[in-house]
């Protein structure tokens, strides 16, 4: 009988436990979404902040953010993926493999702010390139990397292997069947993992303070001129993103109308983190369809 | 199966391009700063700002002005702190370093003695207190007991019986050097809440029974009460006929004198088109009509 | 067919330079956050000892008054309470939330709780931090009186920031037990209780042991969001309402302000040396507890 009741008790409490996860995810979704949604417009995502006056948008933060994020994925995938195979493919239990891995569980524990730190010294300071869009998107990637090799590693490995032996009977050489059967098998997954970490990217703000800066200088979207300071696209511009943003209305905010853009800010960033994260599941769900209907 | 490889062989064909264009874009840009430098008197070319971001805004605002008579130039102004600023012009990498506070305050004399200073405003700051207290006047010995924790409670000095709350700035901050110098004749203050924002300081200020803090009076929005100091109100009048102490200057130092397009813009700065319009809508105080000075030492000289 | 092979050989080389470039990366950021926050103790000639264990912050003071001086002890004891706090609420609910998930929830609940346990991963640090400080902070104030900025406040974030991390490693875990543990358990007639208590959770024990370490050491990182509420006391913590500073956020909120080679910057490098060592420290734990769990 004993036995019984703490049995029941138990239970109750792992239910309460589940629900409580449920109140706090819907609480913050609820409170995100009832207070931003109302301060988006579309003059709010596309104007340029202002520094004294109500009425600023963040079209430029917006813009930054999704640059970063394009050029820490240019850099970050090809090494990500290739290291991903090394470990998965070449390196069996090899010295190289265990000092690979402990690198990364390093990477991943390390504080965001301290890769920020690393990156003030190597790629602001170092390089002479100042705080810009370049030494944020590198910053980035030392954030990101780990995660990466990671999610290359583990959808490399959940190819059947089936499929490598027959590929490797019929007289491929390993690398092409790494590049003809591997990486196609593992793609569906390989993209999953991909989106979703750039919803890591995206949202990151601790690291970029002292590397992509914290002021957005003008942009002239009709420059398309790569090297002019202008240009939208200058990666040697300073560049705030939306994260980083968001610290410093909160923070340093002259603007009367603060809880107005760090609200819409804030909703801004989670809707995209959420697409991201849903977006993810559904292209690797359709990828996996087509390729396995072909 | 294949269109996956073409994908990849797409985005490493990009991943290539854009390191050959970084590539060429650093050289480029290097390029293109050492012009700006090398241009003397023609209105074009590239310079920075970097440094306080209490300053920020204004330096923002009229390098977009500037930009917009002059479209050849290019003036990128960043925050970051003063400490940068400082550090970023003394080391050559900025052409102008932004900063709340002397530059003998932070670097070292030899450094100090290369950078040449462009007072470009004055920014006067208030105790301010929750407007429950009610206390509206203090003498500085009082703001002094109060700040160093002498003084508990509001009703001590006549006011509401609250026990009083102090708000600090964090110690890098260029208005807490400033506040602790002036106002507190350099007392050390007992440990209150520190906050880094003064957005945040007024709205805790206004929402704490018995909060002090102090502010730029560019943030006093009557949500908090400023206190007179010694009878006098901390206005802008008082500030620039020299009653009122609490202020300080905004600093634009360049390394030597300043040339070319860095000259122009602070000679810009210093026109009537800033002075008269954007200091005063940020709630500065124009340099210009000051009619006392101070310097690092703090000693106060008529202009 | 020499052009095969010459491929073969090539990839294979390629993949393990990137793969070395890893370790690479890290060791270079080990060395130059290291060279930078070792500067404090050879070029500015602060004493370790001071720096760790002392808890007097006046780096703005002038030599003339006995300054500069760059004691440690609040910031670190700032950090590592707010941590252990956050721990000691998610490490019980994050079990709790696991085993709920692996062992007790029907088909529905499962696909309910994977997905917002990655939501609640997926939302950016800063944004955690502006709802603390719109949210929480006020709450706090209202409730049990003071500013609201306070260890409460941070704790409280951080135990939701840190809780999918030790969810989600817990329930990785769980699932990878044998099978028969559990199905001998039942047939002796436990209950499902005394069957998580008595077989699954020591069985999966250095499993979860690592998923709150790698709680701890996030925790111990965050800086933003912690920096918004806290409130930022340079004083060493009386109670859980008062306001306190972390390692993170005074590097977060000085690092501008102060300049290159003064020993105040200096302090702020070693302040992130220490960080670092934090997180490695944390990583061997987990080393430790696996390669124990294994034996």
């Amino acid at each position: 009988m004993d036995a019984k009741l703490k049995n029941n008790l138990a239970t109750i409490t792992f239910w309460v436990g589940a629900g409580l996860v449920m109140l706090i995810l819907g609480t913050l979704l609820g409170y995100i979404f009832y207070h931003g949604l109302k301060s988006i417009d579309w003059q709010f995502i596309t104007a340029p902040p202002e520094t004294v006056r109500a009425g600023g948008g963040i079209g430029p933060q917006i813009f930054n953010s999704f640059y970063i994020l394009f050029l820490t994925m240019m850099i970050s995938i090809p090494i990500g993926l290739l290291a991903g195979i090394y470990l998965a493919e070449y390196a069996g239990r090899s010295q190289l493999a265990e000092g690979v891995r402990i690198a990364i569980e390093t990477l991943t524990s390390l504080p965001s702010i301290v890769v920020g730190l690393f990156g003030l010294l190597v790629f602001v300071n170092a390089t002479g390139w100042g705080y810009s869009i370049m030494s944020g998107a590198l910053a980035l990637t030392v954030f990101n990397l780990p995660f990466l090799v990671r999610v290359s590693e583990e959808s490399i490995r959940g190819v059947s292997r089936e499929l490598v032996e027959g590929s490797l009977a019929l007289g491929a050489t390993h690398w092409e069947t790494i590049w003809r059967i591997i990486v196609p098998c593992a793609f569906p997954s390989l993209i999953t993992g991909i989106i979703i970490t750039s919803g890591r990217v995206f949202g990151e703000a601790a690291a970029l303070l002292y590397t992509a800066g914290m002021s957005s200088p003008p942009l002239d979207f009709s420059n398309w001129n790569i090297f002019s300071p202008t240009s939208p696209l200058n990666p040697f511009r300073p560049a705030e993103t939306l994260a980083v943003h968001i610290w410093k209305v909160n923070s340093e905010g002259l603007i009367p109308d603060l809880r107005r853009v760090a609200d819409g800010s804030a909703a801004i960033l989670v809707l995209v983190v959420l697409s991201f994260n849903f977006g993810a599941r559904w292209l690797g769900r359709l990828i996996q369809k087509r390729l396995t209907a072909v | 199966m294949k269109r996956g490889i073409k994908v990849f062989a797409l985005l490493v064909g990009i991943v290539l391009l854009m390191a050959v264009v970084t590539g060429c874009g650093s050289g480029k840009n290097n390029q293109q700063s050492e012009e700006g430098q090398v241009q003397s008197g023609g209105s074009e070319g590239s310079i920075t700002a970097v440094g306080s971001s209490a300053l920020q805004p204004l330096v923002e605002e009229a390098a977009k002005q500037f930009m917009t008579d002059n479209p050849k130039t290019q003036i990128v102004v960043q925050g970051g702190g003063s400490g940068t600023g400082l550090s970023q012009v003394s080391s050559g990498a900025s052409d102008i370093g932004n900063s709340d506070v002397f530059a003998e305050e932070k670097l070292k004399a030899e450094e100090a003695s290369q950078l040449v200073d462009h007072k470009v405003c004055v920014v006067g700051m208030a105790a301010v207190v929750n407007p429950d207290v009610r206390v509206d006047n203090v003498t500085q010995q009082q703001l002094i007991d109060i700040f160093t924790g002498k003084i508990t409670n509001w009703k001590e000095l006549g006011g509401a019986d609250v026990k009083i709350q102090l708000v600090n700035r964090p110690s890098s901050s260029g208005t807490r050097a400033t506040f602790k110098a002036i106002a507190l004749k350099g007392a050390e203050e007992a440990k209150g809440i520190e906050q880094d924002s003064s957005g945040t300081v007024r709205k805790i200020i206004s929402e704490t029974p018995g909060a002090i803090g102090y502010l730029a009076l560019s943030y006093l929005d009557g949500s908090v009460t400023p206190l007179k100091l010694d009878g006098i109100e901390p206005t802008k009048e008082n500030i620039i006929n020299g009653k009122y102490p609490v202020w300080a200057y905004e600093h634009m130092y360049t390394k030597g004198d300043a040339t070319g397009l860095a000259k122009e813009f602070l000679d810009y700065m210093l026109s009537d088109d800033v002075q008269k319009s954007l200091v005063v809508d940020l709630g500065y105080i124009p340099s210009t009509e000051m009619q006392i000075e101070r310097d690092v030492q703090g000693n106060v000289t008529p202009k | 067919m020499k052009k095969r092979l010459f491929y073969d050989k090539a990839g294979h080389g390629v993949t393990m330079l990137c793969a070395a470039f890893v370790i690479i990366l890290t060791i270079s950021i080990i060395y130059y956050i290291g060279s930078k926050g070792l500067s404090t103790f050879f070029s500015n000639e602060v004493s370790l000892w001071e720096f760790l264990f002392s808890d007097q912050w006046r780096p703005d003071r002038s030599p003339g008054e006995g300054g500069p001086q760059v004691g440690s002890l609040a910031f670190i004891i700032g950090s590592i309470s707010v941590t252990l706090l956050s721990v000691a609420i998610s490490a019980p609910l994050g079990v709790i939330v696991a085993v709920f998930i692996v062992e007790i929830a029907p088909g529905w609940g499962q696909r309910l709780l994977q997905p917002a346990v990655e939501l609640l991963a997926g939302i950016p640090s800063v944004v955690y931090g502006y709802i603390g400080l719109s949210l929480l902070v006020p709450v706090i104030r209202s409730l049990f009186g003071g500013g609201g900025f306070s260890m409460m406040a941070g704790f409280l974030v951080l135990s939701i920031m840190i809780l999918p991390t030790i969810i989600s490693v817990s329930t990785d875990t769980l699932r990878a037990q044998p099978v028969e543990w559990k199905h001998a358990s039942y047939a002796l007639g436990a209950t499902r209780w005394q069957t998580i208590r008595m077989a699954i959770i020591p069985a999966a024990r250095s499993g979860l042991i690592t998923a709150v370490v790698l709680g701890m050491a996030r925790a111990f990182g965050e800086a933003l969001a912690v920096q918004m509420v806290i409130g930022n006391t340079r004083e060493i913590p009386t109670s859980i309402l008062s306001p306190i500073m972390t390692l993170t956020s005074a590097i977060t909120m000085d690092m501008g302000a102060t300049v290159q080679g003064s020993i105040w910057n200096s302090a702020l490098w070693s302040m992130g040396l220490l960080l670092l060592l934090m997180s490695l420290f944390f990583i061997m734990i987990v080393r430790c507890v696996v390669r124990r769990g294994a034996v």
